[in-house]
């Protein structure tokens, strides 16, 4: 391969991790306490607020059912709004953020859920505020299951990050498709599976050695 | 079968006077004023009367035992006292405040005086031993100096000083409750809920627990609330006795004045489940409502109070001159006193069994007729 090829397959890579670091990032700021709020929000929880739950779970469940290239086209007027312009990684990242804030909000709230109740009573107990419950109990209870999920956004941005090349977004998808598909390099094609392949395995190693660290509950089982 | 058919004996001695506790100081330290819970209708489920007609008051720096079977209000009771629910009538007053009243920050303010302890420990599994201590301490805005040395304090006052950095997943039922314990204590509350908090436990650390909880009321002067199935549990530790039933105080007043002259059904059946006043179940099936010739009158003695039940049946065997046979005999100590129950053959007819009837009312025991054996 030569060394021009080599440097695409570098630059993709660079643009890949551009996009989903940045998309991970903030779809996990916007996104965990969206999952907290879904969560905790329920008729007699901790936040009862019954109306805006079912209203936001409408919404993302409306969010992910929509196609993921479908969604990038829809919402460009959207990605100009907010990114200057609809091409480009940088561009790419608001759909691909829109796409993951849902998704980590609702692996958020099963991993919140999973807290046992009884935990959330006896805080109560002790004089707790919902929002200490929340930042003493059920986040740090809850953590196993937080890093696995966002281990499981990160791996499923990768993917979607394939697809942003439809707006001229690049990455490693982008490459593929241009290169290793309409140009007839089955090496570049080859080149970018093993590179993504990679990238999910080292994903996948830290988000487990990270959830399994946390992880207090089976320690000596 | 007739078993139960009781015989007229003299009134039992020292009848106590149950419906009242006596106040141990002129404050009680939880009040239930004409409290009611009703949880309403929801969905297909009908509305639920969880508690009726709750007025009675829990004696400062005193262990008091609140038993009932599940489903019968004990849960309700105990989330009434700590505020997290609202009496549907009634207030709960804890040391002097109206806790059903307050909401938001008075309340939180009012529940930190309030330590509970859980039936299956309720740590969480993230923090070590000393930081699930720590827990409430934060919770309440302590600086981390304080939260260290309190803890150390507190991890030696339920000697597990060397579990300080284990995990809950470390530790054994009895280790973990000891935390449980700490935690409770942990911001120096004037009263402890104690909810089923030896129910997940084995006999012998359950006592070792218990233990514990009494040393603690010994020593802090912390008013403990037992919330317990198991009358063991009471007996063993508590003063005083609420027994509860389909949402209803039942019956209430010193645990030996009501394990010696238990009133209502629901306290005669623990009771029974815990003095072993049971008939054995080999006897129970021989046992035949009508005269057997040649046969034995079968009559249970309860024994209760200071006087002791077994030299009476050897009294009973030389002074009557009859064969006593000893089917079956059980007796504890309660508070003090002896108490539990005897199951005696007697031979010789209606003529013999009245004789004994007679012989032991005069002695002031309390006997019942069963049944007859062959």
């Amino acid at each position: 391969m030569s060394p021009e090829l080599v440097n695409l397959i570098i630059q993709a890579t660079g643009e890949t991790l551009y996009m989903v670091s940045v998309a991970a990032l903030v779809a996990t700021l916007v996104g965990l306490p969206l999952g907290v709020f879904l969560a905790t929000s329920r008729k007699g929880e901790l936040f009862a607020a019954p109306k805006a739950n079912a209203t936001l779970g409408v919404v993302v469940n409306a969010t992910r059912s929509t196609p993921f290239i479908i969604l990038v086209v829809a919402i460009i007027p959207f990605t100009r709004l907010i990114a200057g312009t609809s091409i480009g990684s940088s561009a790419a990242i608001v759909p691909l953020t829109v796409a993951a804030m849902p998704f980590i909000a609702r692996l958020a709230e099963g991993a919140i859920r999973e807290v046992d109740g009884g935990l959330i009573e006896t805080a109560s107990s002790f004089g707790a505020s919902p929002l200490q419950i929340v930042f003493k109990v059920l986040i740090p209870e809850a953590l196993p299951g937080l890093l696995l999920a966002l281990t499981l956004a990160v791996v499923s941005l990768l993917g979607y990050s394939a697809m942003v090349g439809a707006v001229g977004g690049g990455g490693l998808g982008d490459l593929g498709i241009r290169y290793g598909y309409q140009r007839f390099m089955p090496e570049m094609m080859l080149a970018v599976v093993v590179v993504l392949i990679v990238l999910v395995q080292a994903v996948q190693t830290v988000g487990d050695y990270l959830a399994r660290r946390v992880n207090r509950r089976l320690r000596h089982l | 079968m007739n078993a139960h058919q009781s015989l007229a004996v003299a009134a039992p001695i020292g009848r106590a006077e149950p419906l009242e506790l006596a106040p141990t100081m002129a404050e009680p330290m939880v009040r239930f004023e004409a409290l009611s819970k009703v949880y309403p209708a929801y969905r297909d489920k009908p509305s639920v009367h969880a508690l009726q007609d709750i007025d009675f008051s829990i004696a400062r720096a005193a262990i008091t035992g609140v038993i009932g079977r599940s489903g019968a209000g004990k849960s309700s009771l105990v989330r009434l006292i700590n505020g997290l629910e609202k009496p549907t009538t009634g207030r709960v007053i804890v040391d002097g405040r109206d806790i059903s009243a307050l909401s938001g920050q008075p309340l939180r303010l009012a529940q930190r005086a309030i330590g509970m302890i859980f039936q299956h420990f309720n740590l969480l599994s993230s923090r070590t031993a000393a930081a699930n201590i720590a827990l409430p301490l934060e919770i309440a805005g302590w600086s981390r100096a304080d939260i260290k040395a309190r803890v150390s304090e507190l991890l030696e006052l339920v000697g597990i000083a060397d579990k300080h950095d284990r995990y809950p997943s470390e530790l054994s039922g009895g280790q973990k409750q000891r935390i449980g314990i700490a935690r409770a204590l942990a911001t120096r509350p004037d009263v402890l809920l104690s909810d089923e908090a030896t129910s997940a436990l084995d006999p012998q650390t359950t006592r070792a627990i218990l233990d514990l909880l009494a040393n603690i009321n010994r020593e802090l002067g912390v008013t403990i609330i037992l919330i317990t199935h198991e009358m063991s549990v009471v007996r063993q530790l508590a003063k005083d006795v609420v027994v509860i039933d389909g949402g209803r105080i039942v019956e209430r007043g010193h645990v030996a004045d009501i394990f010696t002259h238990p009133r209502h059904p629901t306290t005669q059946n623990f009771l029974a489940e815990a003095l072993g006043d049971a008939v054995p179940v080999s006897l129970a099936s021989r046992l035949d409502s009508q005269p057997v010739p040649n046969g034995r009158a079968v009559i249970r003695i309860h024994v209760r109070g200071t006087d002791t039940g077994d030299t009476v049946v050897a009294r009973l065997a030389r002074e009557l001159a009859i064969d006593v046979a000893l089917l079956s005999a059980r007796i504890d100590e309660i508070g003090g006193q002896q108490v539990g129950s005897l199951i005696l053959g007697i031979p010789g007819g209606e003529a013999a069994w009245r004789q004994v009837l007679f012989y032991l009312a005069q002695h002031d025991f309390a006997a019942e007729r069963l049944g007859y054996v062959a």
